[in-house]
């Protein structure tokens, strides 16, 4: 175990490298650079102007010196000055982290909440009203974008109750915070408890057919054991695997959630970085995304483990 | 002695009700506004966008100012700001500020003419090579004719031009000339300026928010009477409407509410106070005149005799848009042409099928026909309010055998590539920061502005630019703008098709705000603005 730990530590180090590279490579491939842009915003395209600003932050230099200097810095837990605001940029992106991490926890929250049961319920009801009613629901979630639901939620409180449950101003208290980012956490969270539902629900119809569940059934025991101890914990491996990517996915339903409900988080921000071509902002957070993606990859493998105890890491 | 006491009551009378609107202000509250998209940054000199000047012009004063309390700018309409008072020369090359004593910078530092002069040293490229006050200077063209700026004393100074510039007052009033610190940094400019005027920045969080307080030692006593203004950045239309009309804003952002959405405004929200006016933005044509054949000055005038401005008008303003050439037309314009010359213009024809059968004449006369069409791409940025009109003008252009395709552009490039002359056709906006001759006609026509995207060169528009722009007659100088405009729309430079109006709307308790009718870009310092709540 102790050796596949650090087999698997060295493949994530890795992975991150190569990530780094290419996240730097492909930022400078996209057409214009900050300089462009700034100038451009300002309606002139004066070449003078661009290369001052260039040289200022340090895009004339070789690109192989821009990426050691990114990647020293980083190591050192320095992430360089934002290019457009001119602040350091850890004070740009460290105060969006959290407002994102409690969203995109509180939607992933809901989705398995919400779907893991309710795929049991609609496979153990197979074929009956209320499977199909779920099936249903499932399935607008999938096809419901998360912005145009957003954008329902919000003229729907508008019309009935008067009010907008948008970001304008911090929140006071932490129950203040939570209720005000579920309404934004359900919309994002829709879509993947509709996926996790449906493949809870396929999972749980195999595992249900299965011998052992017979056997279980013929040995005499309550369908809630048969269900949720028997058939459940071997269905979830896919399960499982779904929720991991998932999370990961979960950054690209933030960049519309974030916006439509005006909240000032890190999906949004890199958006208009990417836009403005902010690269120490962009390759911050690209790297952290995939830091991120790489440890719910690992804590997935590891889930497995504890799930099904046939499963071996061998050394 | 009763007439005595009826005149005394009387006189008591007329006191009481011309004072009554001064004492009906109340001071206090915080005006939350929403705002469309994220400042590129706080500088106003440093960039060309409402998005700045809206919310950061609060921040500053200049030296002159148009008179936030009328609705049109105009050179007569000038109020001291920082300057006391001003005067010319009898040669009308110099012009002197008496300037404010005693006022200071949010810093606690004084007010002084060396700050006047750093400011437009900066701006006209004499700056000391050291200098980073600013790093843009989209502008530049405005103080072509500034020869020097002189301090007399503290509170004097002396701006020289080389020859006499009317319009050089209209330019120092534009809500784009704010008087920077001397001793301030361009990256606190940027980020978290520092001004003489009624707020100061609290905070300036990218793509958040901009939070701005009462500046207690304003020089103006008894301003501002908000006690902060809090511009929430709101990047998605719908929200920022839903928002307002659900209280949690006190206005939208200038010129935020199209006429489809003034209906859900006013069905959603009916005490919203709203008003439409013309932006002095238009939307115009850019043709490239190194691209074959638009280096025809009759292919280029045949694209704009293609032009119905009715369908323009009836889908993207429900009928609300002006038509008018380079210059906005009157009556909120100040130096447009009468509606009878305009209709004499290539493009603003009232018989639109006999101006397009002239141009397919043209256009055949080059050997195009409905069989043969010119192939070409229209270019613009990739946002609504751009591609909108792109695709309407496609489909007008068939009518002259043009078959077009649109080229969406990413908007973080597009001066760029219109710099580098990479486009055929252009679907352009262009908003002036003056409804001034010079400042459009420098900016946009003169052969060696920054700003002429076209690259459009023709001496004898340039010789009647500088000569409109030292006339001193008004009414001269009018009939000389309008034969620059006539010469500009039969030249096809930058056909322009209709000038945008577009509605304010804000809260029945919010008092006090007059919006500016020919030009979005001014009128925005809040000082006189208060809640009634």
């Amino acid at each position: 175990m102790g050796a596949y730990l650090t087999r698997r530590f060295l493949l994530m180090m890795l992975t991150l490298f190569g990530m780094s590279i290419l996240i730097f490579v492909m930022l400078r491939l996209v057409p214009g650079n900050v300089a462009d842009i700034l100038v451009d915003s300002a309606g002139i395209a004066d070449p003078k102007e661009k290369a001052k600003i260039a040289a200022e932050l340090g895009l004339d230099q070789p690109i192989f010196d821009q990426y050691l200097h990114w990647i020293s810095g980083l190591s050192r837990g320095d992430l360089g000055f934002a290019y457009v605001s001119e602040r350091p940029a850890i004070e740009e992106i460290g105060p969006r982290i959290p407002i994102s991490a409690k969203l995109a926890g509180l939607a992933l929250f809901f989705s398995v909440i919400l779907g893991v049961p309710l795929g049991v319920i609609s496979a153990v009801r197979q074929n009956t009203g209320l499977d199909y009613f779920l099936r249903i629901l499932s399935l607008s979630g999938l096809s419901l974008p998360s912005f145009w639901l957003g954008l329902l939620i919000l003229m729907a409180s508008v019309q009935w109750f008067g009010m907008i449950p948008i970001y304008t101003n911090e929140p006071r208290s932490f129950i203040d915070e939570v209720l005000l980012l579920s309404i934004p956490a359900a919309a994002v969270g829709f879509r993947s408890s509709a996926l996790i539902m449906r493949l809870t629900r396929s999972s749980m119809l195999e595992v249900l057919r299965q011998d052992y569940i017979r056997t279980a059934r013929s040995k005499g025991a309550s369908q809630t054991s048969v269900n949720y101890e028997h058939a459940l914990r071997n269905a979830l491996l896919p399960v499982v695997t779904i929720i991991g990517i998932e999370a990961a996915f979960l950054v690209g339903g933030l960049i519309v959630t974030e916006t439509v409900f005006n909240i000032p988080g890190v999906a949004r921000f890199l958006v208009e970085a990417i836009l403005w071509r902010d690269y120490p902002i962009v390759q911050n957070l690209v790297m952290l995304i995939a830091f991120i993606v790489v440890v719910v990859n690992f804590l997935v493998d590891m889930a497995y483990m504890a799930l099904d105890p046939r499963i071996k890491f061998a050394d | 002695m009763r007439t005595r006491l009826a005149f005394v009551a009387s006189g008591l009378a007329a006191f009481v009700v011309a004072a009554s609107p001064a004492f009906a202000q109340k001071q206090g509250g915080t005006l939350r506004v929403s705002h469309r998209d994220n400042p590129p940054s706080a500088s106003i000199h440093e960039e060309a966008t409402v998005s700045v000047i809206q919310p950061f012009m609060a921040v500053f004063n200049n030296l002159v100012v148009f008179d936030p309390k009328e609705k049109i700018n105009s050179p007569d309409k000038i109020v001291p700001d920082l300057a006391e008072s001003w005067s010319w020369n009898p040669d009308q090359t110099k012009l002197t500020f008496k300037l404010r004593s005693g006022v200071k910078w949010h810093d606690g530092k004084p007010f002084t003419a060396k700050d006047v002069k750093c400011t437009w040293d900066a701006l006209s490229g004499k700056a000391d090579e050291k200098s980073d006050l600013i790093r843009k200077n989209p502008r530049k063209v405005w103080y072509n004719n500034l020869k020097e700026v002189t301090v007399g004393s503290d509170t004097e100074v002396t701006f020289t031009l080389n020859r006499p510039q009317p319009s050089f007052l209209s330019m120092l009033a534009a809500g784009y000339s704010p008087v920077y610190a001397c001793h301030a940094q361009g990256r606190d400019m940027r980020s978290k300026p520092i001004g003489t005027g009624p707020f100061k920045v609290v905070d300036f969080k990218r793509n958040e928010s901009i939070k701005l307080v009462r500046n207690p030692d304003y020089w103006k006593k008894g301003r501002p009477y908000l006690d902060a203004i809090d511009w929430k950045i709101v990047p998605n239309r719908s929200t920022r409407m839903l928002g307002f009309a659900a209280g949690e804003f006190d206005m939208t952002f200038d010129s935020d509410v199209t006429f489809p959405l003034l209906k859900d405004i006013k069905s959603q929200k009916p005490d919203a106070v709203c008003e439409g006016r013309p932006s002095n933005v238009n939307q115009n044509i850019l043709i490239n005149p190194e691209a074959p054949p638009f280096d025809k000055p009759e292919v280029r005038r045949a694209v704009a005799m293609s032009i119905d401005q009715k369908p323009f008008n009836d889908i993207l303003f429900q009928g609300h848009a002006l038509s008018g050439a380079a210059m906005l037309p009157p009556p909120a314009g100040v130096w447009g042409m009468p509606k009878e010359m305009l209709q004499t213009l290539p493009g603003f024809a009232t018989d639109v099928e006999k101006s397009r059968a002239e141009a397919r004449k043209i256009m055949e006369g080059l050997g195009y026909s409905k069989d043969k069409p010119l192939k070409v791409k229209v270019s613009t940025r990739n946002i609504a309010i751009y591609r909108d009109p792109a695709v309407i003008l496609i489909d007008q252009l068939k009518n002259v055998y043009i078959e077009a395709e649109l080229d969406p552009i990413d908007t973080t490039v597009w001066y760029t590539k219109i710099q580098r002359k990479d486009y055929q056709l252009g679907m352009n906006l262009t908003g002036l920061g003056v409804d001034d001759p010079d400042t459009n006609f420098y900016e946009n026509f003169y052969s060696t502005s920054d700003r002429n995207y076209t690259s459009y060169k023709n001496p004898e528009i340039d010789k009647l630019i500088d000569q409109q722009s030292a006339e001193m007659d008004r009414e001269k100088r009018k009939k000389i703008v309008w034969e620059i405009e006539k010469k500009l729309a039969e030249d096809g430079a930058r056909p322009v098709i209709v000038h945008n109006v577009a509605n304010t709307c804000w809260t029945p308790q919010m008092k006090g705000l007059v919006l500016q009718h020919n030009s979005i870009y001014n009128g925005w310092r809040f000082e006189d603005v208060w809640l009634d709540r």
